[in-house]
């Protein structure tokens, strides 16, 4: 073996060890932390799960499609209210989960269609987003009224609809799920919406999607279409920002429109560009820092959790454009080369001995 | 591949066929119903002073543009105004002026990438090993693209271009930003595609015309001036006036 | 026929009050291509400045016309030298800085003064329309929307920084090699802006009521203002307020408000569609 092949091959051992080692450590969190905390400790870890999956429909849409979104919370909101009308229509939770997810992503086929198909060009696709959300926020924000219902459960306008039953054991509606229950739910849901995009990623889907991202015009001339890949990634981001909200209604026990805010959009942008832009570990720890950080703010009332908010986008977008986890990989990777460099490594060399041409 | 002696009794379809092909940009005409057919394994350079036209019709066979009129056939196949992954599809292999490469990603992957679309990993891993082999790459196949020099960056796109198993392939400009190493080499590589392929080549450099040229369709203001064989087209005084005698005379 | 004329006078103050409501953005994307999404909150600051000074007892058209633009366009100068200049060209950067911006101007309002909502007293009286009556405030919104976009196209046409400033939009580096600093004409322009937005929150105020969230409701409709307008600052604006305008305006008298205002957005996204640069980067392209 060249160090070459060597190299690539270290790679990809690389690749699959931290992705045992991150799900070792979801499963560790998911069953160890009931062990130690209470019920309510439950609930204020489970909406850092919840956002971390939130997070992800960002992380994968912009980090790896690069799409960028800026109406992510469309999708949670929309995933949000499926989920209560189903519930509680049915008085079942089994369809109501598929339904939340489904219906996000019919949603976003429809977007996705008017947006990639027509020529419009990266920036604008924010736009888009952005106005679908805010338009979506307007109108189940003016549902007030009781012509305003889906089978029985009316809107409910800007108060939402209040007592939505959690999850109950799949096809047995007289057993729903307690607190623990919904956080071993919501665990699980992260574990399989990170497996399941990792799976993207490796499979030849994610890799058309991530070169596209790297450079359109190579993909399309090599004969992939483009509007396509995009739309099948943005339906997929949708999908997990939908369950997102269900599982967000679950945390919450209610809804209400402010699931549709442009400050929750926002906040799945800030979580990526926090934790780390195409990583996947990068979103899910920037929405628990961020969403801890917003908690702990709020609760002390004083400073309004908006205004340190502010500061950190800003301060991420000037000086640390690519987030704390490609920042502590290369930190890492700084250390490694000085040790390689003092100890003495030779067969794992990333220097190239030929150096064809000039540099 | 079909062999270039056909049968007298039956006339071929060329590979490539533009008919009255035409592009309007608002007031101005780039491309002045240009007529171009290509056959099979011919190699075709396509030159002409700057603002010529030739650059616009090369973005018309490669779907970037949409041409106001006239009709591109590849194998009887209408493709004027196609998508460029139709056209890719189809059997076109396409190097643009600027290299569009995978920066991020090494020599290897990209090769793969336009190697594996619609092929098993084993395949698509046997196409790429040949095709680094073919352009001497193999070296450097685990680089990555983004920090490679200008001249490397061309011969990678050159191998993802043959990595797709193109029946044609359209070349814009390969030797751009090379040294007289580079070019040669490039050149020597041209011709040996071209034992194998159809090949348009676009392009300014005139040592690298004469070493690879056989017949030459020479552009001025959106027409087609003269097609020849290469000799010819050199000496023939409408040319140097065409390029106010710069190039042409050395 | 009054209710003819009530609807006409609604579509006018409509389109009046989009336009404000935009001209601040559409100085800033204009000349520097940046989408301040921090527009909305620079003029909820305006009408806050005003809210403030009202209650201390300044006259409220001074408030208006001089206290809030002054106040905000500091605010602007600072915000940009601080934080837009080192973004210039990255139109998706600058988004998200001035989305952190606004989150953070957002908070901060409500850290000082909480979330609530204050009423600005109407200078104006009300007036009928036949059996309609209205607010004549609505006149003082058309009139400054008027001479806002009347004093802008004065400036830009008419006077030496007007020119400096177009020479800039067009071409910065020739304007550098005459002598030119883009920069600093990039620093008065973001001023320019805010002010402009400053004066509008404060314009509006009145029927508008004040809380540090109004800015949300604002920011969107600017931005497909902005986008759906064009690259031209002043032709722009009006074309695009005059469209969204009247089309919110009619829907919403048709229906509701809500409706109205999604109607609005939903052709937003469509003419940006259809035409990705704009009114203005197809039709009249060479206007100010």
């Amino acid at each position: 073996m060249t160090s070459h092949s060597l190299g690539r091959f270290l790679d990809q051992y690389r690749g699959a060890g931290s992705f045992l080692s991150v799900c070792l450590l979801l499963i560790l969190v998911m069953f160890g932390l009931p062990l130690f905390v209470s019920t309510f400790g439950l609930l204020q870890v489970t909406i850092l799960a919840v956002m971390s999956i939130f997070a992800l429909s960002q992380g994968f849409v912009w980090g790896f499609a690069g799409i960028m979104s800026f109406g992510q919370a469309g999708f949670l909101g929309l995933g949000a209210y499926a989920y209560a009308v189903a519930v509680i229509n049915y008085g079942d939770s089994t369809l109501a989960v598929p339904i939340s997810i489904i219906l996000s992503m019919l949603f976003a086929a429809v977007m996705g269609y008017f947006m990639f198909y027509g020529r419009i060009s990266d920036a604008y696709v924010g736009v888009i987003t952005l106005t679908v959300s805010v338009i979506l926020f307007q109108l189940i924000n003016s549902t007030s009224g009781s012509q305003y219902r889906i089978g029985v459960v009316e809107l409910g306008g800007f108060n939402g609809i209040p007592a939505i039953p959690p999850l109950n054991l799949i096809g047995d509606p007289s057993r729903p799920l307690d607190q623990t229950g919904i956080w071993y739910a919501t665990m699980g849901g992260l574990l399989l919406v990170y497996g399941l995009l990792r799976f993207i990623l490796m499979s030849r889907f994610g890799r058309v999607v991530v070169a596209i991202r790297e450079n359109e015009t190579r993909a399309q001339l090599i004969g992939y279409d483009p509007r396509l890949f995009k739309l099948l990634a943005f339906v997929t981001g949708a999908g997990i920002a939908g369950l997102a909200g269900c599982l967000y209604v679950n945390w919450a026990g209610y809804i209400s429109p402010g699931v549709f805010a442009l400050t929750m959009s926002a906040q799945a942008i800030i979580f990526v560009l926090v934790g780390g832009l195409g990583t996947l570990l990068g979103p899910i720890l920037g929405a628990v820092l961020i969403q801890w950080l917003i908690n702990t703010i709020g609760d002390q009332g004083a400073v309004d959790p908006g205004l340190g908010l502010g500061i950190i986008l800003v301060a991420f977008v000037l000086l640390f454009p690519k987030g704390i986890v490609p920042l502590v990989r290369a930190a890492i990777q700084q250390v490694l080369t000085w040790r390689k460099r003092n100890v003495g490594s030779p067969l794992l060399a990333d220097a190239d001995p030929l150096q064809s041409g000039a540099e | 591949m079909t062999s270039p002696n056909p049968a007298p009794a039956r006339k071929l379809t060329p590979l490539l066929e533009a008919r009255d092909v035409t592009m309007k940009f608002g007031g101005v005409t780039a491309v002045d119903h240009v007529d171009l057919v290509l056959n099979e394994v011919e190699l075709r350079c396509l030159i002409g002073p700057n603002g010529a036209g030739k650059s616009t019709f090369f973005k018309m066979l490669t779907g970037q543009l949409r041409p106001s009129g006239g009709s591109i056939r590849f194998r009887g196949n209408e493709i004027g105004g196609a998508h460029p992954h139709e056209i890719a599809r189809r059997g076109v292999g396409i190097k643009t002026q600027i290299p569009n490469l995978f920066d991020g990603l090494s020599v290897r992957e990209n090769v793969f990438i336009a190697a594996a679309r619609r092929k098993s990993v084993a395949r698509a891993t046997a196409i790429v090993d040949e095709a680094l082999e073919r352009l001497h790459l193999t070296d450097i196949a685990g680089r990555e693209v983004g920090r490679l020099a200008h001249g490397q960056r061309q011969w990678v796109e050159l191998a993802t271009v043959l990595a797709q198993e193109p029946e044609l392939i359209l070349l814009d400009e390969p030797a751009a930003g090379m040294t007289k190493v580079e070019v040669e080499r490039t050149a020597q590589l041209i011709l040996e595609i071209n034992r194998t392929h159809a090949v348009v080549v676009v392009e300014h450099d005139m040592q690298f015309i004469r070493r690879i040229a056989k017949v030459v369709t020479v552009f001025n203001q959106g027409k087609i001036l003269v097609e020849d064989h290469v000799d010819r087209v050199l000496a023939d005084e409408r040319v140097r006036n065409v390029y106010l005698g710069n190039s042409i005379s050395a | 026929m009054d209710l003819a004329g009530l609807i006409a006078f609604n579509v006018v103050t409509g389109i009046a009050m989009l336009c404000l409501i935009t001209i601040g953005l559409g100085v800033i994307y204009g000349m520097m291509r940046i989408i301040n999404l921090a527009h909305g909150e620079l003029m909820m600051l305006g009408a806050f400045t005003c809210v403030i000074a009202t209650e201390a007892g300044i006259n409220i058209w001074i408030s208006i016309f001089v206290l809030s633009p002054l106040v905000v366009g500091i605010i602007g100068l600072v915000l940009e030298r601080t934080i837009i200049r080192f973004l210039y060209g990255r139109i998706l950067d600058t988004m998200l800085a001035t989305w952190g911006i606004s989150i953070g101007l957002t908070g901060l309002i409500v850290t000082i003064f909480g979330n609530n909502v204050r009423t600005l007293a109407n200078p104006a009286p009300s007036f009928g329309i036949g059996e309609y009556s209205t607010s004549l405030y609505g006149l003082v919104v058309v009139a400054v929307a008027v001479g806002a976009l009347g004093s802008l196209f004065a400036l830009l046409r008419f006077t030496k920084f007007g020119l400096i400033l177009r020479a800039t939009m067009e071409r910065p580096g020739m304007a550098a090699a005459l002598g030119i600093k883009p920069d600093t004409v990039y620093m008065a322009t973001f001023a320019l802006g805010s002010a402009l937005a400053g004066m509008a929150g404060a314009v509006l105020a009145p029927i508008s009521g004040v809380s540090p969230v109004m800015g949300v409701a604002y920011i969107t409709r600017a931005f497909i203002t902005v986008l759906g307008g064009g690259a031209a600052i002043v032709t722009g604006t009006g074309l695009a307020s005059m469209l969204f305008g009247t089309i919110d305006e009619l829907v919403s008298f048709k229906a509701s408000p809500v409706i109205g205002s999604v109607a609005m957005l939903m052709t937003a996204v469509v003419l940006i569609r259809i035409l990705p640069t704009g009114i203005t980067g197809r039709f009249l392209r060479r206007s100010l």
